[in-house]
């Protein structure tokens, strides 16, 4: 394997605590000490002049939907896992609801071996928490564990069921797994498509109240408590579920939160032309939601950052607002809204901080050995323009879908280049 | 009639301002006339195509669009969910877009989606009106009931309206608050909590849960209907006590000023929201509210059909 140099960059390690201008050196797929320990010194070195750009970890996201098996029309694990390089991702975390459901080791054996085929960056499957994602019956979440998931979760659903949830989250502790929940009370929330309010009031959609949301991360915090084990809440959006967790984390509670960048770019006034592209669940929120989630982002409440990219085909999306799948793609705009919206306009946190929320949090919570630029780590790496202005174009998007509300947006920020192993897998 | 009418569509009364609102009113004067004819009907729309693209059902308002198709001579077709390819899977994009192929002009949608007909409009070229989509707006039910208030009042302006009963779910509801608020009307909103949210205060209405001290103070009350065969159970106990806490009884009816007028979109249910001798009392203008409905929707209809063959 080659070997590569990238010089003059700003090196931001939060794992290490690193952050000053200076080199990596990758050998043989792994981050080396000094240009002395690149092997074969004979063999080409690549050298990147990376002046005015910041070398991080390879960015994880631990929330992606990549649609296989079953829904290759809307996003394969190659199209997504190109996707995740374009965005400046070198691991995802791809969700388990898929055709058939990733509730069994040979649909995560699969899940794994494609990967391996075809995709340019690093695959890590969840496993779902119930069979058939039908919150009823335990999945063999022992038998998963060794399958290789990194996290169980029934993400697109919610174990409604509370006996059922703690027995999960009490057997994932055996089995050393994080269990990931997209927290949404079925009887409040409904049929409801937006968020209820004065949008929902006013286009007579239905709604899909906060408590729909809160109720359950309070139901988190509990059964948390009472297995002492980890939960972690994926895409909070209302001011209530901040409250909530900021409280429990205060606590000592094993209790984590996730911010997708809709939610903060966006209100469900982008709702009111009936776009099925800011239809996504849970739904856009109100101002003050997004000023709590941004409270809660700066003072370490929300931990993690995540697209839950969800790709669908436009033959989906365009029909009408009741009938439309919720969600939206992500992986390709997600660091240049954070950036622009986090870092640039509101100033919440700081880039490094950003990037820890990318790296160190997501692999701490995964147990994951990546996140890092540590000696020995595998060479998995983004290079970020943090100044770079751009515009968002749908239609170059490496994804298979076209579905996002951003086509056009001019944002401050992106990755430049992507390094997987050592080895360049997309660069602008 | 200054306003010229540049509209392709009707999708509801909260994108139109009172002008073009008026403009309506003042159009669906002329075409009344017609309806008191002895031939009833006029060749502007001749050669014209219109659809009645009905997914959810309704026999009053398809009808009503039917008739004053006919009354501007267009060529009618009716088409309904159950003998569309909707049941077939196909999409209503595509569906609509097989109903342009056949060079239909003015498509009449009726959808239990709310925005659907935002989203036909956007891709068709043949103009569009809103029939009633979900729990969003019902503009020509607004217009014929504005029609009616100003016909009987002589205006809009400086009149209290209470809109009663299920405003959560109903088209009608919106449709009026929006285009009573542009006419400057002050309107008040009553019937149960669970189906009447203070979040209505927001769009400039008032809400009240005491029928009994808003009747006295209103200059026309209209009623909407309990649509109790999709209400979910939990909105609220039963009819019975609907009846009791909303119903305008014989005896409620007794606090209404003299000249108040009573409203009711139909189809009515008696004994429920309205007491039957009070629903065929002289305060009633209910069966107004349909005919001239059938002079609103001409308007409407030779409005926006005028407008794409230009």
């Amino acid at each position: 394997m080659s070997a590569m140099i990238i010089r003059n960059a700003r090196v931001i390690d939060p794992a290490n605590k690193r952050d000053e201008v200076g080199d990596v050196y990758i050998s043989d797929g792994k981050i080396v000490a000094s240009k002395s320990e690149i092997r074969n010194p004979k063999s080409e070195i690549g050298e990147i002049n990376a002046k005015g750009l910041i070398v991080a970890p390879g960015l994880i996201d631990m929330h992606v939907h990549l649609r296989e098996p079953g829904f290759s029309h809307k996003e394969t694990i190659e199209s997504g896992a190109g996707a995740a390089a374009a965005g400046g991702f070198t691991t995802v975390v791809c969700m388990p609801n898929t055709s058939p459901a990733a509730d069994n080791p040979s649909t995560i054996a699969w899940i794994r071996d494609r990967a391996a085929a075809v995709a340019c960056v690093n695959v890590l499957p969840t496993g779902a928490i119930s069979k058939n994602l039908a919150g009823e019956e335990l999945a063999p979440i022992g038998s998963l564990a060794q399958a290789g998931v990194v996290a169980i979760t029934d993400d697109g659903h919610c174990v409604q069921n509370h006996e059922v949830m703690r027995r999960a989250v009490e057997y994932a502790r055996m089995v050393d797994l994080p269990v990931f929940d997209h927290c949404q009370e079925y009887n409040l929330v409904g049929n409801g498509v937006i968020h209820e309010a004065y949008w929902s009031t006013l286009l007579g959609l239905p709604g899909w109240p906060a408590a729909g949301e809160e109720a359950m991360v309070m139901r988190n915090i509990l059964l948390a408590e009472l297995c002492d084990h980890h939960i972690h809440c994926q895409h909070l959006t209302t001011a209530g579920s901040v409250r909530l967790i900021r409280e429990a984390r205060a606590r000592g509670v094993k209790i984590s939160g996730e911010v997708c960048p809709h939610h903060i770019a966006l209100t469900d006034e982008a709702i009111q032309n009936f776009d099925t592209n800011c239809k996504m669940n849970p739904p856009l929120r109100t101002q003050a939601d997004v000023n709590a989630l941004l409270e809660g982002i700066a003072d370490r409440t929300l931990s993690i950052l995540c697209s839950d990219h969800a790709p669908h085909a436009d033959f989906e999306k365009e029909v009408e607002f009741d009938a439309a799948p919720f969600g939206i793609i992500g992986l390709e705009t997600e660091l240049g809204l954070f950036l622009d919206l986090l870092v640039h306009k509101h100033r919440k946190i700081d880039i490094a901080r950003l990037i820890e929320m990318y790296t160190v949090e997501p692999a701490r919570l995964l147990k994951i050995d990546a996140g890092t630029l540590s000696t020995g780590a595998p060479a998995d790496v983004t290079l970020i323009d943090p100044k770079l202005e751009w515009t968002v174009r749908v239609d170059q998007f490496q994804s298979a879908s076209r579905n996002s509300p951003f086509d056009g947006w001019k944002l401050k920020g992106r990755a430049v280049r992507t390094i997987v192993s050592g080895k360049t897998v997309w660069k602008l | 009639m200054t306003t010229r009418w540049t509209r392709k569509d009707l999708l509801g009364l909260r994108e139109l301002s009172a002008d073009q609102i008026n403009f309506v009113l003042e159009t669906a004067d002329a075409f009344k006339e017609v309806g008191t004819r002895q031939i009833k009907k006029v060749p502007a729309l001749r050669g014209k195509t219109l659809v009645n693209f009905f997914v959810e059902p309704s026999t009053r308002t398809r009808t009503s669009f039917e008739l004053a198709a006919f009354r501007l001579s267009a060529d009618v077709i009716n088409i309904s969910a159950s003998d569309s390819s909707l049941t077939k899977g196909e999409t209503l994009k595509d569906t609509a877009r097989n109903l342009e192929a056949l060079h239909a002009d003015i498509l009449v949608l009726r959808h239990g989606s709310a925005g659907a007909p935002q989203f036909l409009a956007s891709r068709l070229k043949a103009s569009v009106i809103n029939a009633g989509d979900g729990a969003h707006e019902h503009p020509t039910q607004a217009l014929l009931d504005l029609y009616t208030i100003r016909e009987r009042r002589g205006k809009i302006d400086g009149l209290h309206v209470a809109i009663i009963g299920d405003i959560l779910f109903s088209r009608v509801a919106r449709s009026n608050i929006f285009g009573l608020l542009k006419l400057g009307a002050r309107v008040t909103l009553v019937g149960p909590s669970t189906l009447v949210s203070r979040e209505f205060e927001k769009l400039g209405v008032e809400v009240s849960y005491k029928i009994d001290d808003v009747l006295p103070k209103v200059d026309v009350v209209n009623l909407l209907r309990i649509q109790h065969e999709r209400q979910r159970r939990e909105y609220f106990p039963g009819l019975g006590e609907y009846t009791r806490l909303f119903g305008l009884t014989k005896e409620r009816a007794k606090l209404l000023k003299p000249d108040c007028l009573i409203m009711h979109p139909g189809p009515i249910n008696r004994g429920v929201e309205i007491d039957s001798d009070v629903a065929d009392g002289v305060q009633s203008v209910i069966l107004d509210q349909v005919t001239n409905g059938l002079a609103v929707r001409m308007a409407v209809l030779f409005l926006c059909g005028g407008i794409s063959t230009e």
